[in-house]
């Protein structure tokens, strides 16, 4: 199933608006205006897909090979570039996409990268409980046993262990679109959203049934 | 500016009066009452006033919160209210307090003639 709506954007940051008498937390995001970099089909690419470019950069910014696939698709250079699997025969390449693609009340999966945390221990990665911090106890954040002795006598594969953490591609479903302001570009999602300020995002329509009960 | 900062300009009230730690407000709020479901669902609206000893104001634009206490028979009971919130019908300033401090956390551990607060002194 092809989706039907997709847009990138830039995470501006979090606040709060009331919405009758209780206060919902919401993040601004940018988004767009987008416009159609690349559309690829079956016959030529193998695949159908729509790329989409998001946020403006000088000319003489863009190396020759980029500045050439620009031209090709007669758009002013852009600073991010994303393919989101759209249905190819709605689009032609330097066709705009904007914000008001999305309305209130339509759900999104918004995918980003999340903030680095650098080298982190377990009880931070994984959620390990660690042990008790005082009463004469050693064992404090440590990860314990890794596993048995002679058999295996080793290590299994997977085993949750210290290491980088944050960094990675993460999608959050079914967040509620709050509000949508069509003159500045802007779509206010209810809850947060992956990544730091400022970086980018690949705001889809949401294909996951809402539940009963849900509004 | 900021778009944040637009966004939450739109949210703030005009119509609040000011008033600091230590003065003494009475809060009046609206609630919402819904009984049955379905058809039989009935929205009632009734106000409630909440009066009693600014203790605390904090953040700042449409986040700002401000916490009011009181003891009720012998109980104390603190609310916290969005500054901004459009629940809140309106905050009527009683009397003007003169305190040191920003957050009168101490009056929690104050009783009787203790927990008072000294009137500021008309200027």
């Amino acid at each position: 199933m092809k989706m039907a709506r997709a847009i990138l954007g830039e995470k501006i940051g979090m606040t709060q608006i009331f919405e009758g008498d209780v206060v919902i937390p919401v993040t601004v995001i940018k988004a767009g205006p987008c416009v159609v970099t690349q559309v690829k089909n079956v016959e030529k690419d193998g695949y159908e897909a729509v790329q989409l470019g998001y946020g403006d950069v000088k000319p003489e910014r863009v190396n020759k090979p980029m500045t050439g696939h620009f031209k090709k698709a007669d758009c002013p250079s852009k600073k991010f570039l994303a393919e989101v699997p759209l249905d190819p025969s709605a689009y032609k390449p330097g066709q705009q996409v904007k914000a008001d693609i999305f309305s209130e009340g339509d759900r999104a999966d918004i995918t980003g990268i999340s903030k680095g945390k650098g080298f982190a221990g377990v009880v931070k990665r994984w959620g390990f409980r660690g042990g008790p911090a005082s009463h004469g106890s050693t064992f404090h954040r440590a990860p314990g046993s890794v596993g048995q002795c002679a058999t295996p006598s080793r290590v299994f594969k997977g085993k949750k262990l210290p290491g980088r953490m944050g960094g990675n591609r993460v999608t959050v479903r079914n967040l509620e679109i709050v509000r949508v302001d069509k003159g500045k570009d802007l779509i206010l999602v209810k809850g947060a959203v992956p990544g730091p300020r400022g970086s980018l995002l690949i705001i889809r329509e949401s294909n996951k049934k809402v539940k009963s009960g849900e509004r | 500016m900021n778009e944040i900062d637009i966004i939450e300009r739109e949210q703030l009230r005009s119509d609040i009066p000011e008033f600091a730690p230590g003065d003494t407000v009475k809060v009046t709020i609206e609630i919402k009452e819904t009984s049955g479901t379905g058809e039989k669902k009935t929205v009632r609206t009734r106000t409630q006033s909440f009066q009693g000893l600014v203790i605390r104001r904090r953040g700042s634009g449409a986040r700002e919160t401000f916490t009011v206490r009181k003891v009720s028979f012998g109980v104390g009971v603190e609310r916290t209210f969005p500054l901004h919130s459009p629940i809140i019908k309106d905050i009527k300033v009683v009397s003007e307090g003169q305190v040191r401090r920003a957050k009168l956390y101490y009056i929690r551990d104050k009783v009787g003639k203790a927990a008072r607060v000294k009137k500021k002194k008309q200027t």
